[in-house]
């Protein structure tokens, strides 16, 4: 009987906190749900809104996917209309993988000397300095590259200054502390046991930091030089500064190009809405959409092979 | 990865599908349920005759003067209850906007026909608020002094590809251009060169007139153009077949390189957006604000032009 008094009450005093701790957890369930929601609905609604819009120049206005895609004129107010977005995707990717080829030995080697080198110094005040670089705004970088990088071409170089070589250099700059910073991190994660039983076998540094330290890190290294390259195929304002912007697939370094997102930039605010023009630019950021969905692929499984 | 992978499948399908079903109505969905927002306000600017919210979106080039007058127009105690927005975007954005119902007003340095589908421009009132006007300008070094309207065409449509064969120095021609669905690039065409050009190889392209003015004065041999307020002593003005470009000429209707800045609205105005465009047009705004900002006045023109281009004494 005692026993069966004091339960409930036992009982009810235990139950009061727990009740707390369920309405805390609910509350913080059905507010990160809220959330969570959000978010989905925002990206669904991104991606369909893209989609439909850049649907529409093949559903709508009868534009082939085909001459889209490969065609090389682009002439959007010309009678009759091209629509030919090789120049640009050509451009794009042309930056792009210069950039990452300038960017790439730099960083890496700007990662070793933090790490492997001068471990101190380069956790200290190297890397801090390198990931200000990264906070700096576009534009920034664009004025630089039209005020410095354009007439230092045009005067050393040859050509107008403007061009691909222009816009692949802003670019290159603007992805070093990208890839610096993921290397660095790979690097300093490194464990002590391989890099000692190498010194341990006699290697020295270089041949250490050449033999183990590189081969283990390169899936993050290669993450990391992939997340510089999502970066400056998606980089619009920097680019468009100082590539030139004429559509044209370039045949040097130093003449005008195009990249899909220059292209886009320069014509949204002057096209109307629904008209073919307008619709052709949505399809052009399908396009840059669709490609950095392979840029984030290839991170993934490259970080897939990392685990192992 | 493997575990994550049902779930972004079906993201991946549920993306898909609703692409599917609504590519046709899309657009109409989403501006049907702004639209519905600005009415409202509308309706409640038009019950009340002297208070209500403009929103003027649009062309970059007539910005800082609507911008200027709004600020003037709001600080007058007359117009004490009407507040005025001004945002830039491109002259295709003003008129799409000011077309759905999402601005009030909407400014283009073209017109509307020029830019929406007939009917749609039908629908907008045209209030012209002041002139720009464009030069040809050249890096000094090219030597040139003016060009013929033949000479151009042929320096922007590529045959010409250096200065000598049109009267300069001996040196590669550079085309700094506008990009090609530009209000002011439209204007040039037209009015300078009679045609569309396409852009030849090479050629570059950049959109706002500071850089343009910069890439001018330091590149040698480019040519491009600018408006009339954006000219100094960094670069050379041409003259057009002889043809000074200056204000006094184009208010005389002899130059004939200028377009009229719009400022749309969808029918007619209603009471307080009417009264921001008078404003607009008044000798207070047209003599101070739109000269000391480099356009030139609606009111000191000797001659107007229709949007087929034929121009009348007025």
């Amino acid at each position: 009987m005692e026993h069966s008094k004091v339960t409930p009450r036992e009982a009810q005093r235990r139950r009061l906190p727990l009740e707390k701790h369920r309405i805390e957890d609910w509350i913080g369930r059905i507010y990160t749900s809220v959330c969570v929601v959000f978010l989905i609905a925002t990206i669904v609604s991104i991606v369909y809104f893209v989609t439909s819009k850049g649907v529409a120049t093949f559903a709508v206005n009868g534009v082939g996917i085909m001459d889209f895609l490969f065609g090389t004129r682009w002439a959007p107010d010309a009678s009759p209309p091209a629509f030919g977005a090789m120049p640009a995707i050509a451009g794009s990717f042309l930056v792009t993988l210069l950039a990452a080829l300038i960017a790439s030995p730099l960083s890496i080697a700007a990662a070793l000397f933090m790490t492997e080198i001068v471990p101190t110094f380069g956790k200290r005040i190297l890397q801090p300095a390198i990931e200000l670089l990264s906070g700096i705004p576009s534009v920034v970088y664009g004025f630089i590259g039209l005020t410095l990088i354009v007439p230092f071409l045009r005067d050393h170089v040859g050509g107008q200054g403007i061009g691909v070589g222009a816009g692949a250099l802003v670019l290159s700059i603007m992805i070093l502390p990208t890839i610096t910073s993921v290397a660095a991190d790979a690097l300093a994660n490194l464990q002590r046991g391989q890099r000692e039983a190498s010194y341990a076998l006699g290697a020295t540094r270089w041949q250490t930091i050449y033999r183990v330290v590189l081969p283990t890190v390169l899936p993050a290294l290669l993450t990391g030089i992939v997340l510089g390259m999502a970066r400056a195929f998606g980089e619009a304002l920097a680019v468009q500064m100082v590539i030139g912007n004429a559509p044209f697939i370039p045949t040097s370094l130093l003449e005008s190009a195009s990249t899909l997102t220059s292209i886009i930039t320069l014509g949204m605010g002057n096209t109307a809405m629904n008209s073919i023009q307008n619709n052709a630019l949505w399809s052009m950021a399908l396009v840059l959409m669709l490609m950095t969905f392979v840029f984030i692929m290839i991170i993934r499984l490259l970080e897939r092979r990392n685990r192992i | 990865m493997f575990k994550k992978l049902p779930i972004m499948l079906f993201t991946l399908t549920m993306i898909l599908v609703l692409a599917a079903c609504g590519s046709g109505n899309s657009g109409s969905t989403t501006t049907g349920s702004t639209t519905t927002g600005t009415d409202a306000s509308g309706e409640a600017a038009a019950t009340s005759t002297d208070s209500g919210s403009i929103l003027a979106v649009g062309s970059t080039a007539l910005q800082p003067l609507v911008d200027q007058v709004a600020q003037k127009f709001m600080a007058d105690s007359k117009y004490a209850n009407i507040s005025v927005q001004v945002q830039g975007g491109g002259s295709g954005t003003g008129l799409t906007q000011v077309s759905e119902g999402q601005a009030t007003i909407g400014n283009s340095d073209v017109f509307a026909a020029e830019k929406l589908d007939a009917d749609k421009a039908a629908e907008l009132v045209d209030h012209q608020v002041a002139v720009v006007a464009m030069a040809a300008v050249a890096n000094k070094d090219a030597n040139v002094k003016g060009l013929t309207k033949q000479q151009l065409v042929d320096i922007f449509t590529g045959k010409v590809t250096n200065w000598k064969d049109v009267g300069g120095a001996d040196q590669k021609i550079v085309i700094i251009n506008r990009p090609s669905s530009s209000g002011t690039r439209a204007t040039f065409e037209k009015y300078a060169l009679g045609q569309k050009t396409e852009d030849p190889a090479g050629s570059i392209q950049q959109d706002s007139s500071g850089t343009v003015k910069k890439l001018i004065a330091e590149t040698p041999g480019a040519i491009g153009y600018l408006a009339l307020s954006y000219l100094d002593d960094s670069v050379a003005e041409l003259s057009y077949d002889g043809v000074e470009p200056t204000v006094e000429n184009v208010e005389a209707g002899k130059y004939p390189v200028w377009a009229y800045e719009h400022m749309y609205t969808k029918g007619e105005p209603d009471a307080s957006t009417k009264a921001f465009l008078d404003y607009m047009l008044s000798d207070d705004v047209q003599k101070s604000d739109v000269t000391q900002l480099g356009y030139i006045p609606i009111s000191g023109m000797q001659v107007q032009r229709d949007a087929e281009g034929k121009v009348t004494q007025k």
